[in-house]
């Protein structure tokens, strides 16, 4: 199989193995290496704590929105439950680690299964229901949970919260921001070679079959139960794998975060990165986080000029209007999301002059 | 047994409240299948609308209920027109999170205009409405709830039977490529059946302030509530969201007088997984059966 160092002006690919290449040309490759390298080189060391908070969140949630891409993007399934999921996730790791002492490189991965099998639980409905219908399933399976993990008080102490110890191995205890950059960052490579891998798989192809044409699916022989069912644990798994990071990270938890408000923002990271499209999750989780550290500090200013608060205006609801707003506005001008615009701005380099 | 009764007019009482504020939702189901994220964001509109012209522009109330009226009339044209037409036969998912973002939109809107306080209506209904049973009360917002939705099930039942809109309607629910090539408007039909779902949102948005008060929190919770109530009935019936809201407002009395208060919230949505799994259709909703 050669590698080309140019994009071939045609489709020139003699082999499957070249079609599901994930680089095309090397120069693709060395990119990704170079920019990983300088990531972790140069971004724990030189960046203020903020900042790297605000990496840390992105990275978590990076998780969490590619778990949902491969439920929403590629198998077509719409979770409305996943930030109950992260929940799940962050509340068993809390839960193992506090009760049984489990060390983290356990419960973490623990807390991924725990959340897999609970996903797989709400992913029953999808047998019999699809498209609005499950959507509604999914709904109602984010208010029990949520439910559950507040009114469950003996194992997850109620609206009181859990408190996790700091996550240590070999004598070694992982805190403060710098350390978790590794822990997070090294995960979310991991799971992302994880979900592009799987992507390129029998099993990538048949959530694919399944979203693009369910009866065809079941036709060509793809048991479709099943294969809904495992994206369902799949996705989950990524969702508390990322909220079992999160809880280790914010050190304490309580059930207040894990709302719908969290479930639709892990949706429109998914659409505003672009659907079916792994980078694109990781695009999407980064926009929203930053779209929401920006709002924030603006409101901070806003909240300030003597002539608004003379007004007696409260601020603090523009982040929701120019949240809704972001997603509309990515629904109506950019569907396919940010990766189909990074994109257009990679082709518009190669094809130079004669970009449009 | 005067628990029992009391609990039982009650859960009437807000079954009915609920029964109402899903008319919309189905209204526009109905007509254009979207299902409705944004809905307590424009019972909310609604109500906020009528406050402002009640308190700060001092109208008297029947004109500004009539104001509102024609204000969310547009409301819901323009929404139409500006959101939802450019998405018509794109995916759910597009449909659904597009009225997800109207939602988030509304609810800032609404928090930055009105803020996040209860504000309460000055009080304008007869007492003549008041009940009393024996030792059961059923305060006069009840009564008029009643009023207001046999009245508006009357209204829409004849609207849909009678009128050559409402049979456009549902000719264009039914089957929209059919309804086009025997000439109805089909865009015209979508957009009017937006604009009617959002004047019934607002009404049902006032009802729902007079009752409990105007705040944005509790009104677009309730925007939540109304899907099991319109799965139960089934999602394009609009009597089957009066039965399923007085059902699952029994349910939730029900369960917080018996079993236990903090259950109440999630009964019904419980209760709407369980649905979802033997009778995905509701009571009275239309059946398309497709089996894989």
């Amino acid at each position: 199989m050669k590698k080309m160092s140019f994009h071939p002006c045609g489709n020139y690919r003699e082999s499957y193995a070249e079609e599901l290449s994930i680089f095309e040309t090397w120069f693709g490759r060395v990119c990704l290496g170079g920019f990983l390298l300088l990531l972790f080189g140069l971004a724990p060391f030189f960046l203020s704590p903020y900042l790297l908070y605000i990496l840390n969140n992105i990275g978590i949630f990076a998780i969490a929105a590619i778990g949902l891409n491969i439920l929403i993007g590629y198998t077509g399934q719409i979770s409305l439950g996943h930030g109950a999921f992260f929940g799940v996730g962050a509340y068993a790791a809390a839960i193992l680690a506090t009760r049984l002492n489990v060390p983290f490189y356990l419960s973490i991965p623990a807390a991924g299964f725990i959340t897999a099998l609970v996903g797989m639980i709400f992913g029953i409905p999808s047998g019999r229901l699809k498209g609005l219908y499950l959507t509604i399933a999914t709904l109602a399976g984010q208010f029990i949970i949520e439910y559950v993990l507040i009114q469950w008080e003996s194992l997850t102490m109620g609206t009181m919260g859990i408190t996790l110890p700091s996550p240590s191995i070999a004598g070694w205890t992982i805190s403060g921001d710098k350390m978790f950059f590794f822990l997070i960052f090294l995960s979310l490579v991991v799971t992302t070679w994880f979900a592009v891998n799987i992507m390129r798989s029998k099993f990538g192809r048949a959530f694919i079959a399944i979203r693009d044409n369910d009866r065809a699916a079941e036709g060509m022989g793809i048991p479709i139960f099943k294969y809904k069912l495992l994206s369902f644990a799949i996705s989950s798994f990524y969702a508390g794998f990322a909220g079992a990071i999160w809880a280790y990270y914010m050190v304490s938890i309580t059930t207040e975060p894990f709302n719908l408000g969290l479930s639709v923002e892990f949706i429109a990271m998914v659409i505003i990165g672009g659907m079916g499209n792994i980078p694109g999750a990781i695009f999407g989780a980064t926009f929203i986080t930053v779209l929401n550290e920006v709002l924030r500090y603006a409101t901070g200013i806003l909240m300030n000029v003597s002539v608004i608060t003379s007004m007696g205006l409260n601020m603090a609801p523009l982040r929701e209007f120019v949240f809704g707003l972001a997603i509309v506005l990515f629904i109506l001008l950019e569907p396919k999301g940010l990766a189909e615009l990074w994109r257009i701005l990679r082709s518009s380099f190669r094809l130079w002059p004669f970009s449009y | 047994m005067d628990f029992f009764l009391q609990l039982l007019v009650n859960g009437i009482c807000i079954g009915l409240l609920y029964g109402i504020s899903a008319m919309g939702f189905v209204m526009i189901f109905k007509a254009s299948s979207v299902l409705n994220f944004a809905h307590g964001e424009l019972l909310a509109l609604g109500a906020f609308f009528f406050l402002s012209l009640v308190t700060w522009g001092k109208l008297p109330i029947i004109v500004s209920f009539l104001l509102t009226l024609v204000g969310c009339f547009l409301l819901g044209f323009l929404i139409e027109k500006f959101f939802l037409r450019p998405l018509i036969g794109e995916k759910l998912i597009f449909v659904i999170m597009l009225t997800v973002g109207l939602a988030a939109m509304f609810k800032g809107l609404i928090l930055l205009i009105w803020g996040g306080n209860l504000h309460t209506y000055p009080p304008f209904l007869p007492d003549a409405l008041e009940i009393e049973l024996g030792s059961i009360y059923i305060a006069p917002v009840y009564s008029m709830t009643l009023l207001i939705s046999v009245v508006f099930l009357v209204l829409f039942g004849l609207f849909f039977k009678k009128s050559s809109q409402g049979i456009y309607m549902r000719s264009v629910a039914d089957n929209q490529k059919a309804a086009l090539s025997l000439g109805v408007h089909v865009r015209r039909v979508f957009a009017l059946s937006w604009a009617i779902a959002a004047m019934v949102a607002c009404m049902s948005g006032i009802v729902l302030g007079i009752i409990n008060g105007v705040n944005v929190h509790d009104l677009s919770a309730i925007g939540l509530k109304v899907f099991p109530v319109v799965i139960l009935g089934g999602l394009d019936s609009i009597g089957g969201a009066i039965i399923g809201g007085i059902i699952i407002g029994l349910l939730e009395t029900f369960t917080g007088g018996y079993l236990n208060p903090s259950l109440r919230d999630v009964v019904p949505y419980i209760v709407l997984v369980f649905i979802l799994m033997v009778k995905p259709y509701g009571l009275f909703g239309l059946v398309e059966i497709e089996r894989v």
